[in-house]
């Protein structure tokens, strides 16, 4: 059965939760309670919330600031707004100054797929991960997005997180059954031909050319990277070692995303064929996400196929 | 510390800071002289602050958005010893913590800055959290005039008045110059008062470079409970240096060896008038 419970909604559940206990933790609007999911915790918590308008900029400033003051401040923004708009501050307010500042970059990806490239954010992995001391995570699932949320509760550092509007089908059948640790690569599926490394709402796309390779006899390791950084560089080289073949599928520009990442570390130390599945150099399309997702081939039927090929099948 | 000695005091940081940045060959030489008494009538006068206990959780914060004026707080936190004064050696040296901006490696110094625009929120985010937990600390951030332009600055001031921090002050360096001229020239700012006001501070407009009325303003801080105080300090650029005030290309230019001995000159004499008028006085 589809899920119907998104991850932002998650996020504020788990805070909330955890906010009882800890009045440290503070969530952060910037006039996005809304679409963050996050006005159940506003209403319930006003002492652990602070609504700064439509300013991205200042919601990264004084998260920074409340920070300093021994506050774990939840930033709620969406992400094309909050990667772009207030990247300065995270680079110096955040990630220079050391602050332990989440950022959570809600909407993210080709979310608002309708509304145009102003409001997607396929270029904000790059961004992020080009900051020092950033690190950068895509929950794939709402009991991967739980885990996390309590994990980074407890993390002391600079984080962005990015999460899409809608649902996600999920990839774990429990929250028992995820278990989160930043910067830990977690295979989803054993395999021996080839890998496909995912994260974010792509996983459950690699899951399910898992399935569809296996009905063609191939077996495809499935890596979860929810960690972009600092990544899981030994995953990535037990893949190339293990299976030497890699595709990497993201809902991101392929430029300087998942990819890239994974590339560099490839290409330097293990070079294996590799293919790069995302979002390609233009404006991305109108449309759902899975209609966006299937226009660019971020999909198990084009998964399987680019395997094949890469496989010589 | 008295008003007198912290006018001593004042001579003394920018006989320090000409002497720095003279040996480093770099530095911002009219932003520094300018903010200068500012700096003296907060470090030792007004914040409550323990250089053995740095971070120290009740202390007063500062924060240099002006963050490339880094010079006369160096001279200040050394003085007070927040690290040796030796360590002034290094100012922009290879390898150095005390480099051109303010770097929280350093103890005394809260955040990184130098990008501008960026200090007044992070003041907002601190003095926010004080109210929260009903801490008695205050926040000081000193912005420059030319800093004003950055929109950041208006987002940040919204706030600070929505939330009603009368523990916050923001002061503004208003020299009048910035590195392409006069501020009115580059982007006009004037009335920069009633746009603060408007966005719902109390404004105390008063010459920056006297401390007397520095002191007794800081000292009244507060004066509306609920709005957060915006002191708008008229200074020069250069202030102090006869031939360093009010010359634009003084931002950031370096005192060669000749200039270097007339501005010391210049501050000894003003040190020994200091010193004739208080005997007068007593």
């Amino acid at each position: 059965m589809m899920n119907k419970i998104p991850n932002r909604q998650v996020i504020c559940e788990t805070l909330a939760e955890l906010a009882r206990d800890d009045r440290d933790i503070m969530v952060l609007a910037s006039d996005s309670r809304g679409s963050a999911a996050m006005a159940p915790f506003a209403k319930e918590f006003p002492d652990q919330f602070v609504e700064v308008g439509i300013a991205e900029q200042n919601i990264v400033g004084i998260s920074a600031g409340l920070a300093h003051s021994g506050k774990k401040p939840f930033v709620t923004s969406p992400a094309c707004f909050l990667s772009m708009r207030s990247i300065e501050q995270i680079k110096v307010d955040v990630a220079y100054s050391g602050t332990n500042v989440k950022l959570v970059g809600i909407s993210g990806g080709v979310s608002y797929g309708a509304l145009g490239m102003s409001h997607h954010s396929v270029q904000d992995i790059a961004v992020a991960r080009a900051i020092p001391g950033l690190a950068v995570v895509l929950p794939a699932d709402r009991h991967e997005t739980k885990r996390m949320t309590e994990a980074l509760v407890k993390h002391e550092g600079g984080v962005y997180v990015r999460i899409g509007r809608n649902p996600v089908e999920d990839s774990y059948g429990s929250d028992e059954e995820c278990e989160f640790v930043l910067g830990q690569a977690v295979t989803m599926r054993d395999g021996a031909d080839l890998t496909i490394i995912a994260a974010g709402e792509t996983v459950r796309v690699a899951l399910d050319a898992h399935e569809a390779l296996k009905e063609a006899g191939v077996s495809c390791r499935v890596i979860n990277m929810h960690t972009i950084k600092p990544l899981d560089e030994e995953a990535v080289l037990r893949a190339a070692g293990e299976t030497g073949h890699i595709i990497t599928v993201e809902e991101h520009s392929i430029h300087g995303g998942l990819g890239a990442a994974v590339a560099e570390v490839v290409v330097q130390h293990k070079p294996v064929p590799m293919r790069i599945v995302g979002i390609p150099d233009e404006p991305a399309i109108a449309g759902k996400t899975s209609e966006v997702f299937e226009h660019y081939g971020i999909s198990a039927n084009n998964l399987k196929r680019l395997a094949l090929e890469l496989l010589g099948k | 510390m008295n008003n007198s000695e912290l006018k001593a005091k004042a001579i003394q940081i920018r006989m320090d800071l000409l002497r720095m940045i003279h040996g480093a060959r770099t530095g911002h030489t009219g932003g520094s002289l300018s903010n200068t008494d500012i700096l003296t009538a907060l470090y030792y006068r007004i914040m409550r602050i323990d250089s053995a206990r740095p971070k120290w959780d009740e202390r007063d914060r500062f924060i240099a958005s002006k963050g490339h004026s880094v010079e006369s707080l160096w001279c200040i936190l050394a003085d007070l010893g927040f690290f040796p004064k030796e360590e002034l050696a290094t100012f922009s040296q290879f390898g150095t913590r005390l480099i051109g901006h303010p770097n929280n490696k350093v103890p005394g110094i809260e955040m990184n800055t130098g990008a501008l625009g960026h200090g007044l929120a992070i003041s907002v985010g601190m003095a926010l959290s004080a109210k929260r937990d009903g801490k008695a600390y205050r926040v000081y951030c000193l912005m420059g005039d030319g800093e004003q332009a950055e929109g950041s600055v208006w987002e940040a001031a919204m706030a600070g008045a929505h939330y009603g921090l009368d523990n916050l002050v923001g002061i503004v360096d208003r020299n009048r110059l910035q590195i392409s001229g006069s501020t009115e020239e580059v982007m006009g700012l004037d009335p920069l008062d009633e746009k603060w006001a408007a966005f719902g501070w109390n404004v105390i407009s008063l010459d920056g470079n006297d401390i007397d009325e520095l002191v007794a303003a800081l000292e009244r801080v507060p004066a509306i409970p609920g709005k957060p105080t915006l002191i708008m300090a008229n200074t020069v650029k250069g202030k102090g240096v006869s031939f360093a005030e009010n010359v634009p290309h003084w931002h950031h230019h370096v005192p060669s060896d000749e200039e270097l001995a007339k501005a010391l000159a210049e501050l000894t004499e003003a040190a020994e008038r200091l010193k004739q008028q208080e005997g007068q006085v007593r």
